[in-house]
């Protein structure tokens, strides 16, 4: 079905099944229960995770694939965000315009950048790209400032000229898709749950599911092939008739413009590009995403890109009261210790909780959590069939991509 | 006129000349092996034979076109395919995409975006591949990943991937350094059953003369960037020159 393999179907269910009932499965605690602030399932995060998970996948397809390692790609990001204010602006508020043109403008740039990155590989090209980054993010707070207002961000206001709209009104017209408002949504109370529902997300995560869809595809066609042979053996390549540099070049661009797509998507939700959606921190996080979920896997990096969107809003938030909460359960003299140690993680500490999940899978799990996953399924796999090696002593036949 | 003409090639690297007036001529569908000590000029020959490397002068005709200023995709597009000393696989591809890989290259020479894999059946790729996979005997390998063959399936496999291009003229760089006696031995078959069976033309480098003298129709000794002689194997073994080359004068 949908000219998927059984094993990929499956797959791409699972995450529709997951996308869909997000607001449940990110609602596990009643709301009026002290667990309730590690509650996700607000329309403001799930946007998040959704969007990042298309830049995640876009970034998989260049670095999982062709193994060049891009670290300029927030700068596709924010030009894509830029170009669709810019349409909100001058055309309409029906994100529709906005995103197409993200998409287009943000896959224009990438060509060129990509064009000139491309000459080199390895470090040097992930220098060069951050290079290229680092530009855009300086020249959008300066030079640009017309284009870009610089520092405030750019904006709707009450006189742009959206040509495609009926004029008038007194309020800047909300963000819709043709006449759906992004920010509409609508809440479910049910016992002590209370489930959100919100347009935003729902149209974020259709988007995303596109973007799984096609990245499935992608690594399964022979342009897939031909990229993983990119990475595996340049020479080989060469002396085969291949031109390495289309191939990855047309990666590079795909990639920009997954990232243009999450730009648009950004300013769907929120109509607001700042710079510093460029700034290299933004690249670096999702590079951490991608390693983090598994690169080159194909649920890696929405897995990734979730984890590290939920400790960045959620655990960033924790307070000592949500610790008490949380280790309620033990004996008060275990609870203050666990209290005291827990704090240094959470809140201002998140990041260091990030960092030593980082380097634990880093070094345990080097193909990421999807990795971690396979090992737990293969636990129990073994325990129900005993002896399958083969006499032959050939190494267990290897995942390949995208499991 | 043969299918690979070089003529008057030099190669200087600084104060070193690799090559100096090389000229050789190699015969269509012949087996040719060029031999020599070691810093002889041999892979700087091959080198320049494949786009690698660009001669400071001389010319280099493959097949009536020059092969001078193209590049390795372009060299191999006309019709030449190499082995190299150490097999150049995909080593994270399985053993079948490593095949079907040049099976696309030929049929579509440079770039295009292959979006459907679909395709692969309807253009018989898939059957072509599995043929050259059966040729060489790895059929039952078929799905492992490359990088998890031994050094002689590494060969083979890398052999398949060249002939599966169908090409004209064959370049083989050291095709059994590394390998067991055995090994060596396969390789030889093989490469005689490839030689029966095609039209295809080889040039083979190599240090180990039981591979040279059951596989060369021709031979030529290279020395100190030089051709030294050119002559059929059962002249080669005794010649005065080839001895002085490679044992020194006192032999």
């Amino acid at each position: 079905m949908l000219g998927l393999n059984r094993k990929d179907l499956i797959l791409f269910l699972i995450v529709v099944g997951l996308v869909v009932f997000a607001p449940f499965i990110l609602n596990p605690f009643p709301e009026d229960s002290g667990l309730a602030r590690f509650n996700a399932g607000y329309p403001d995060l799930m946007q998040r995770f959704v969007i990042f998970g298309i830049f995640a996948i876009g970034f998989n397809i260049l670095f999982g694939l062709t193994g060049y390692l891009s670290f300029g790609h927030a700068a596709f990001l924010g030009i894509g965000s830029y170009a669709g204010v810019w349409m909100m602006k001058l055309l309409t508020v029906n994100i529709v315009p906005a995103i197409i043109a993200s998409i287009v403008v943000a896959g224009v740039f990438s060509l060129v950048i990509g064009f000139i990155c491309l000459r080199r590989s390895g470090i040097y090209f992930s220098i060069l790209t951050l290079a290229f980054a680092q530009m855009a993010f300086a020249l959008a707070y300066s030079v640009l400032t017309p284009i870009t207002a610089g520092e405030s961000g750019l904006q709707l206001s009450l006189n742009d000229p959206r040509i495609l709209e009926a004029g008038g009104g007194s309020s800047i017209p909300a963000a819709n898709f043709f006449g759906l408002t992004m920010r509409d949504g609508f809440e479910w109370a049910l016992g002590g749950w209370v489930f959100t529902f919100n347009f935003g997300y729902y149209f974020c995560a259709l988007l995303m599911l596109v973007a799984f869809y096609v990245s499935i595809r992608i690594f399964r066609s022979p342009f897939g092939m031909m990229l993983r042979a990119v990475k595996s053996n340049q020479q080989r390549m060469n002396y085969t008739g291949l031109n390495p540099k289309p191939y990855t070049l047309a990666a590079f661009v795909i990639s920009g413009m997954y990232a243009g797509l999450a730009g648009g998507l950004m300013v769907a939700v929120d109509p607001l590009a700042g710079a510093d959606r460029m700034f290299w921190t933004a690249s670096g996080e999702v590079v951490l995403m991608t390693i983090l979920g598994g690169a080159g896997t194909l649920i890696g990096p929405v897995l990734g890109a979730g984890m590290i969107k939920y400790f960045e809003n959620i655990f960033s938030r924790l307070n000592e009261r949500d610790l008490n909460a949380l280790y309620d359960f033990l004996p008060d003299g275990l609870q203050g210790v666990a209290v005291s140690v827990s704090q240094m993680f959470v809140g201002d500490g998140w990041l260091l909780t990030l960092g030593l999940m980082f380097m634990l899978v880093v070094i345990f799990l080097p193909g990421g959590l999807v990795e971690g996953g396979q090992r737990v399924s293969r636990l129990f796999r073994r325990r129900k069939k005993t002896k399958t090696d083969d006499p032959e002593h050939h190494p267990q036949p290897s995942p390949h991509v995208g499991e | 006129m043969g299918i690979l003409e070089v003529k008057d090639v030099n190669k200087r690297f600084g104060g070193l000349q690799a090559l100096g007036d090389v000229n050789l001529s190699i015969a269509e569908n012949s087996v040719h092996a060029i031999i020599g000590p070691n810093g002889a000029g041999k892979s700087t020959l091959l080198n320049c034979l494949v786009g690698k490397l660009i001669p400071d002068t001389g010319s280099v005709m493959f097949d009536g076109q020059s092969v001078l200023g193209r590049k390795p995709y372009e060299i191999n597009q006309m019709g030449i395919s190499r082995v190299f000393q150490t097999p150049e696989i995909f080593g994270d591809l399985t053993v079948f995409e490593n095949v079907l890989i040049p099976c696309f290259a030929k049929r579509d020479g440079a770039f295009r975006m292959h979006a459907y894999e679909p395709m692969l059946a309807e253009r018989d790729l898939v059957a072509e591949a599995e043929a050259m996979l059966d040729e060489v005997d790895m059929l039952a390998k078929r799905d492992m990943l490359a990088s998890y063959l031994s050094r002689g399936d590494k060969r083979r496999l890398e052999m398949a991937m060249c002939l599966v291009q169908q090409p004209k003229l064959l370049l083989l760089d050291e095709p059994t350094a590394g390998m067991s006696r055995a090994d060596t031995n396969n390789t030889i078959d093989l490469l005689k059953q490839i030689n029966a069976k095609r039209d295809i033309t080889m040039v083979i480098i190599e240090h180990d003369m039981h591979v040279v003298f059951s596989l060369a129709q021709r031979i030529t000794v290279l020395a100190q960037g030089s051709p030294l002689v050119e002559d059929a194997p059962e002249r080669i073994k005794g010649h005065p020159k080839v001895q002085e080359a490679y044992l020194g004068h006192a032999a």
